[in-house]
């Protein structure tokens, strides 16, 4: 048993405390039980939800792992990770999803649901065993990674996989309009001579996609669609219009997609080679408007750890993705605090994620899971990429100064991360 | 003149008189090609690395010329471009050369912005010797200096450079270092190999009708078509690209009455370029070669000499 002492819930100026008891919240402002633990005056909301992580096991732990990548969630307010199946082996195996949570529920950080492949081997041509699968306990299916080329498979996917209550997600980008682009394709990628990956790309891929829902959807066939990442204006207004027409469709947007544009590759710096790639202020500021009237369901960070020498190559040469699971609340509140409002910017880290997933949206309600976040939304701190929890120690944030950082947060009743 | 930038990676941070000075400087250096002894002390105990991480022979030796002819040691890392496949970063195989008390990085890669790594990296003044589509400054200020060489002058003159711009570091720094300069600058190719992009440069413009080009240029750059891009899908075939957009004497007559011709090299005879285009009284292609050591030598003497 805990008591957190010391808290304030969004939107109130009064001082709390919160009762957990065999993982649940047993209630407000009872006498103090169990071990003590100081709020330090801050904001408690349920833990945030991460629908798009690559923690790299197994196969590539030299990048990251469960337990620096669980931990570095925890340490940025997450109670929850949905992690990629882009593993070696590849996450398509029953086997690998049970042994991936029970590793992870030993670990005490993060709550990990392993995402599974959609394909076998990722390859995008035979379907996994779904069904399978989900019994193992995969959260949800992605090819993510890699872009769904073939399309009757990926409707294939989406029939069985609705069948199965299950959402799948995709990496929307078409690989034959990408072609050999490593950043945005604009009079950037021109005057720095790098092969470019135009907005068509992705705005082409989410259009046949949303297609694809559409007649199953006519069709009367149940079939769940996310777009991981979106990246670009055009795609958005199609994801617009689509739910317009009441297709079931949710996307999510990566904060460093509103916070960065492809100025910042002049650099010449592969820390920001990203896919989809960083795009262009136009772009982030459609995005933004996408967050605030919500044809964006939700946010995502696609934390996506490579090792320093990876990205010390060449922009050609390096790998794509940007690691940063444990300032992801502090970027988006400290800029985006004022034109977002911190209850939105919660509701689409915490409950947003979980209605795209179907779950159970997190309150702070007495009986429900005690899963929940103390943030600091006042103390300024500058992002020191050596006290990441993470492998990854290298981010584009180094030296930027962000407030809203996570004081304590619990899992399951128990704490995960204490600052 | 403005400070003196440490490295010659693009032209960004170079004013159009520090570049005045270099190819003023570069006729200096011509006197020193024709005299008996072809050698000035000016970089003795220097040593000079040609970091070369794709293949070249003519610019490595145009530089490695260069260097020696202004008493340099050089030293010659031909990497290819494996040694990054094979896992080493650029930044490891630049601090095994660093080891070596190099004092200026002559670099060559397949990757746009390497250079730009590499400066990072190196502590030390590095010469930009062709980063993937990116940048090749030294061909831009031969090309620049070989025109001037003609009218004295660059200023109201117009370029057209003319083939793959996409694919071209040579079009992408001459299309960045010639309007400093006060030229105009007119890229030229079929549509998917120029890309729109390029027309937010300022002093360039773009159009896929090579007589409009052509028109009222003073001087006009075939470039080279990259034979392995034709995979790609670019182009219907050579011979319809050859039909187009070959520089020769026809389209030449569109040009102004004393209008140079000019190439990168290597060159694709018949194809980007005819043989009377080539090899006729308006060709500067031999005269540019010759003028890229002198360009060259300029270079290292502005970025090493009274450095410290």
């Amino acid at each position: 048993m805990i008591t957190i002492t010391n808290i304030k819930r969004v939107g109130s100026e009064k001082t709390e405390s919160v009762t957990i008891e065999n993982g649940l919240i047993k209630g407000w402002n009872l006498p103090e039980e169990g071990d003590v633990i100081d709020g330090q005056g801050g904001t408690v909301a349920p833990a945030l939800i991460e629908l798009h992580a690559h923690l790299r096991e197994p196969g590539q732990t030299e990048k990251e792992d469960l337990a620096s990548g669980l931990a570095a969630a925890a340490a940025g307010g997450y109670g929850t990770v949905v992690s990629m199946p882009n593993t070696s082996p590849v996450v398509d195996d029953p086997a690998i999803v049970r042994s991936l949570i029970e590793k992870a529920s030993g670990l005490g950080f993060a709550r990990l649901r392993p995402a599974a492949a959609l394909t076998k081997g990722q390859k995008g041509e035979e379907l996994a065993e779904l069904t399978y699968l989900k019994e193992a306990g995969a959260a949800m299916f992605t090819d993510d990674g890699r872009t769904n080329e073939n399309a009757r498979t990926l409707r294939l996917g989406l029939e069985t996989a609705g069948s199965l209550g299950m959402v799948i997600s995709v990496h929307a980008e078409d690989a034959s309009l990408r072609a050999d682009g490593v950043m945005n394709e604009g009079p950037v990628s021109e005057a720095l001579g790098l092969p470019g990956n135009p907005a068509s790309a992705e705005a082409a891929r989410v259009a046949r996609d949303i297609e694809i829902v559409a007649g199953l959807h006519a069709q009367g066939v149940p079939a769940r669609l996310h777009i991981q990442h979106l990246s670009t204006a055009r795609a958005l207004d199609l994801v617009r219009a689509a739910k317009a027409q009441g297709l079931p469709v949710t996307c999510e947007v990566c904060p460093h997609h509103l916070t960065l544009t492809d100025e910042a590759l002049r650099s010449f710096d592969a820390i920001f080679k990203v896919a989809p790639p960083l795009r262009t202020q136009a772009d982030a500021d459609h995005l933004l408007e996408g967050l605030r009237d919500g044809s964006v369901d939700c946010l995502a960070t696609d934390h996506a750890p490579h090792t320093r020498a990876e990205k010390e190559r060449d922009l050609l040469d390096a790998p794509s993705g940007i690691a940063y699971i444990e300032l992801a609340f502090p970027l988006m509140y400290t800029r985006f605090g004022e034109t977002l409002g911190l209850e939105r910017i919660l509701d689409l880290m915490t409950a947003a994620p979980a209605r795209v997933m179907g779950w159970t949206e997190p309150t702070l309600d007495a009986g429900q899971k005690a899963d929940l976040v103390v943030l600091d939304l006042t103390t300024e701190r500058t992002v020191n990429p050596a006290e990441f929890k993470s492998k990854a120690k290298f981010t584009p944030w180094a030296g930027e100064t962000l407030k809203g950082w996570p004081l304590l947060t619990v899992v399951d009743g128990k704490v995960a991360y204490q600052r | 003149m403005g400070a003196r930038p440490p490295h010659l990676l693009d032209f960004q941070d170079w004013t159009p008189e520090r570049l005045g000075a270099i190819l003023d400087n570069a006729d200096t250096m011509l006197q020193v090609l024709d005299r008996p002894v072809k050698k000035v002390p000016a970089l003795q105990g220097l040593t000079v690395c040609n970091a070369f991480f794709e293949n070249s022979t003519r610019t490595r030796t145009s530089f490695e010329l260069a260097a020696r002819r202004m008493s340099a040691d050089v030293l010659t890392f031909a990497a290819g471009a494996s040694s990054v496949s094979k896992g080493e970063s650029l930044r490891d195989t630049m601090e095994v050369l660093t080891s070596y008390k190099v004092d200026a990085y002559i670099v060559r890669h397949h990757a746009a912005g390497a250079a730009h790594l590499v400066a990072r990296y190196s502590g030390k003044p590095v010469i930009n010797a062709g980063d993937g589509r990116r940048a090749h400054p030294t061909q831009a200020l031969l090309d620049a200096y070989t025109i001037r060489q003609e009218y004295g002058s660059l200023e109201g003159k117009t370029v057209a450079i003319i083939g793959d711009i996409r694919h071209s570091r040579v079009a992408r720094s001459n299309a960045e270092l010639l309007p400093k300069l006060g030229a105009k600058v007119v890229l030229c190719g079929p549509a998917p190999l120029l890309p729109a992009g390029l027309g937010a440069l300022p002093g360039v413009t773009l159009t896929t009708d090579p007589r409009a080009a052509v028109r009222g240029a003073h001087a006009v750059m075939a470039l080279r078509l990259q034979r392995e891009r034709m995979s790609g899908g670019f182009l219907g075939s050579l011979q319809e690209y050859a039909d187009t957009y070959q520089v020769n004497e026809t389209l030449m007559q569109e040009a102004e009455s004393g209008a140079v011709v000019l190439h990168p090299g290597p060159m694709n005879r018949d194809l980007e370029i005819s043989g009377d285009a080539a090899d006729g009284p308006r060709s500067r292609i031999l005269k540019q070669v010759e003028n890229g050591q002198a360009i060259r030598m300029s270079v290292l003497y502005h970025l090493l000499v009274g450095r410290n």
